[in-house]
C-alpha cells in the first residue's frame, strides 16, 4: 500500500539504505500510517494481544529448554528442577505453562470476534484460512509441549492424540508407529516431540506474517462490517491503534499475572504430577481446557455408521469440527459482514457460543449416563449452524440497513 | 498459440519431463531416509518377543505385563467368567468372536490380550463395568470377561497378541 506512504528519507544514511533495502519504508507503511478504521473496538485489539502471547511463549520457552531434558529417565525432575532450584525457574515454567492457557484464550476470542463481525467474508477469506491454519498449528504445538514434563496426563494425552491416527484405514498402524517412533509412547516420542515443539512455534511466526500480510491487502474489518470508503473512515495505525492495543495488552496482562503469582497450576491436572506410568491410565483422564470442545466431540461419537466404525466416525467428526472452519467463508451465504446488522443471525450466534461453552463442560464430564447423550445433541448441533444455519440464515434473513460509511456510522453515534 | 502447440513433442519437451521425472524421483530418494528415521529403531525392535512364567498367578488374579513397551493382561479366569463369556449370543456383540477364539485350546481360563483399549489407548481397569470384565476410564468403552467390546465407543475387541504355550506354566508372547 505504498500509496499511503508519507516517507521521505530525512538523511543520506537513510536515502543510501531506502536504495538497497526499504526497511524503514516499510516499516513506517505498515506499523506507522496504516490506515486503520477508526470504529475498531476493543475486541480488535486482541491480534496484537495475540502477537504479545507468541513472544512471551517462545521467550520462556527458549529459556525452558536451556534447563529441561527430553529423556523419559529425566524428563519429568529435570521439570521439578527448573520449578525449585533454576534462578527464577518457578515464573519462568509458570509463565509459559499458564501462556498457553492465556494464548488460547486470546486466540478464541479473535475467532469469535471474526465470526461475530464476519470477518473472513471476502475479500479476506485467505486471511481468514491462515489464521484457521494458525489454529492448528497451535494445537499441535501446545499437545507436543503439554507432553514434554512427562507427568501421567502427559503420558496419556500423548497414547490417546497419537492413537487417533490408527484410526486411518489401512495406513493407520504403520503411521501410529511412525509418530511414535515404537510400539507405544516411549522416548523416541518424547525426543521428537521436544524437537517439534522448538521448531512449530517459529512455523507459527512465519504463518503469522502471511496473516498480517493477508491483512494489509484489503485492510482491517471493522464493527460495521462496511468497507473503507475513503481517508474520512480512517486513522494511522500509529499513535491510535498502537496506544489501544498496549492498553488492551496491559488489560490483559492483570489475570495473565494473577495466575502466574497466585495460581500457576489452577488450569492443569494435579494427575500431571505424578511421572508417566503406561500400565496405569488415570481414572479420569481430560485435556487442557481449551481442547475439551473437541475432545467432546471425539467422545460423542459411539456408534458406528454404514462402513465406518465408531473410532473412525469420532476421528472424522473431531478433524471435520476444526477443517469445518476453513470453509466458513463460503458456508456463511449472506453479504452482510457485521452481526450488528443481521437480526436472526445474532440469536445463532449467540446460540452457537453457548453451545461451544456446553462442549467445554461436557468435555470435562466422565463419559457415560447423561453427558454421552448431551454431548451427541451439542456435536450435532455444531455441524448444523455451519452446514444448514448458515447457509439458509443468508437466504432468509432481512439484514437492517447499514450505514453508507464508516464516518456517518461513527457520527451519528455521536450525536445519540 | 493454442494451434501450435499440437505439433509433435520437441526435444526439449522430452528433456524437460526427463529431467523433472529424475529430479522428482531423487527428492523422494532424499526425503525417504529423512522420514524413516522415526521409525521404531533396532533397540526398540529387539524387543519383539518375551516369554512369561504363569506359575504363581491364582485363579481369578491378573496380571499386567510389558511387551514391545506396549502393557498385556494375563488372567487366570474363574469358572463364572469362562461360563458368562460362552453364554453371549454372537448376535449381541459389536465385534462378534467366540470365547473359544480368544484363548488356546486346553487353556481356556488363561486370557491374554494387550491393555491398550483399542479406541484411543488407555489401559482398561479390571473386574469393573456392567460386564464383569474390563471399563475404560477414558471414553467409556465396557469390555466382557473375555475382552469383547460390548458398550462405548472403542470399535473392536480388545487385542490377542500372537503367542503360544511353550508348557503348561510358560507362555511366549510375539
Amino acid at each position: 500500500m505504498s500509496e499511503h506512504s508519507t516517507y521521505t528519507p530525512g538523511s543520506g544514511i537513510e536515502k543510501w539504505l531506502d536504495e538497497r533495502l526499504p526497511i524503514i519504508r516499510f516499516s513506517k507503511e505498515h506499523l506507522m500510517d496504516f490506515p486503520t478504521p477508526k470504529n475498531l473496538n476493543y475486541w480488535w485489539t486482541f491480534g496484537a494481544i495475540l502477537v504479545m502471547c507468541l513472544l512471551v511463549q517462545i521467550v520462556t520457552g527458549v529459556i525452558l529448554a536451556m534447563h529441561y531434558t527430553p529423556n523419559i529417565g529425566m524428563a519429568f525432575d529435570s521439570v521439578e528442577h527448573i520449578r525449585r532450584d533454576v534462578n527464577g525457574g518457578r515464573i519462568i515454567q509458570a509463565t509459559h505453562a499458564v501462556g498457553a492457557s492465556m494464548f488460547f484464550a486470546a486466540v478464541y476470542i479473535h475467532i469469535f470476534r471474526g465470526m461475530y463481525f464476519g470477518s473472513y467474508k471476502a475479500p479476506r477469506e485467505i486471511l481468514w484460512i491462515l489464521g484457521v491454519l494458525i489454529f492448528l498449528l497451535m494445537m499441535a504445538t501446545a499437545f507436543m509441549g503439554y507432553v514434554l514434563p512427562w507427568g501421567q496426563m502427559s503420558g496419556w494425552a500423548a497414547t490417546v492424540i497419537t492413537n487417533i491416527f490408527a484410526a486411518i484405514p489401512v495406513i493407520g498402524t504403520p503411521l501410529l508407529e511412525l509418530l511414535r517412533g515404537g510400539f507405544s509412547v516411549g522416548n523416541p516420542t518424547l525426543n521428537r516431540f521436544f524437537s517439534l515443539h522448538y521448531l512449530l512455534p517459529f512455523v507459527i511466526a512465519a504463518v503469522v506474517a502471511l496473516h498480517i500480510w493477508a491483512l494489509h491487502v484489503p485492510g482491517n474489518n471493522n464493527p460495521t462490517g462496511v468497507s473503507v470508503k475513503d481517508s474520512r473512515d480512517t486513522l494511522p495505525f500509529h499513535p491510535y491503534y498502537t496506544m489501544k492495543d498496549l492498553f488492551g495488552m496491559v488489560l490483559f496482562m492483570i489475570p495473565f499475572a494473577w495466575f502466574i503469582f497466585f495460581a500457576p497450576d489452577i488450569l492443569g491436572h494435579p494427575d500431571n504430577y505424578i511421572q508417566f506410568d503406561s500400565q496405569v491410565t488415570p481414572a479420569h483422564i481430560v485435556p487442557e481446557w481449551y481442547f475439551l470442545p473437541f475432545y467432546a466431540i471425539l467422545r460423542a461419537i459411539d456408534f458406528n455408521l454404514l462402513f465406518i466404525d465408531s473410532k473412525l466416525l469420532g476421528v472424522i467428526f473431531f478433524g471435520g469440527s476444526i477443517l469445518i472452519l476453513f470453509l466458513l467463508p463460503w458456508l456463511d451465504t449472506s453479504k452482510v459482514r457485521s452481526g450488528n446488522f443481521r437480526p436472526m443471525f445474532r440469536w445463532f450466534y449467540w446460540l452457537f457460543v453457548i453451545n461451544f461453552v456446553a462442549l467445554t463442560y461436557l468435555g470435562a464430564q466422565p463419559a457415560d449416563g447423561i453427558y454421552v447423550l448431551l454431548s451427541k445433541i451439542c456435536t450435532a448441533y455444531y455441524f448444523i449452524h455451519f452446514i444448514v444455519i448458515l447457509p439458509v440464515l443468508g437466504r432468509i434473513e432481512t439484514p437492517r440497513p447499514l450505514p453508507t460509511s464508516i464516518s456517518e456510522s461513527v457520527l451519528s453515534k455521536s450525536h445519540a | 498459440m493454442a494451434t501450435q502447440s499440437q505439433h509433435s513433442t520437441t526435444r526439449r519437451d522430452f528433456l524437460f519431463v526427463a529431467t523433472g521425472a529424475v529430479g522428482a524421483v531423487g527428492a523422494a530418494a532424499v526425503v525417504w531416509p529423512l522420514i524413516n528415521q522415526m521409525n521404531p529403531d533396532a533397540s526398540t525392535l529387539a524387543l519383539a518377543s518375551i516369554e512369561f512364567s504363569l506359575a504363581g498367578i491364582e485363579e481369578g488374579q491378573s496380571v499386567t505385563i510389558l511387551w514391545r513397551g506396549l502393557p498385556v493382561f494375563v488372567r487366570n479366569r474363574t469358572a463364572k467368567e469362562i461360563e458368562e463369556a460362552k453364554a453371549v449370543p454372537l448376535s449381541e456383540l459389536k465385534d462378534p468372536a467366540t470365547d473359544e477364539s480368544r484363548t488356546k485350546e486346553g487353556h481356556e481360563n488363561w486370557l491374554v490380550m494387550i491393555a491398550n483399549c483399542t479406541h484411543l489407548g488407555c489401559i482398561p481397569v479390571g473386574e469393573s463395568g456392567e460386564f464383569d470384565g474390563w471399563a475404560c476410564p477414558c471414553h467409556g468403552s465396557q469390555f466382557d470377561t473375555a475382552g469383547r467390546i460390548r458398550k462405548g465407543p472403542a470399535p473392536t475387541n480388545l487385542v490377542v497378541p500372537p503367542y503360544e504355550f511353550i508348557s503348561d506354566t510358560l507362555v511366549k508372547i510375539g
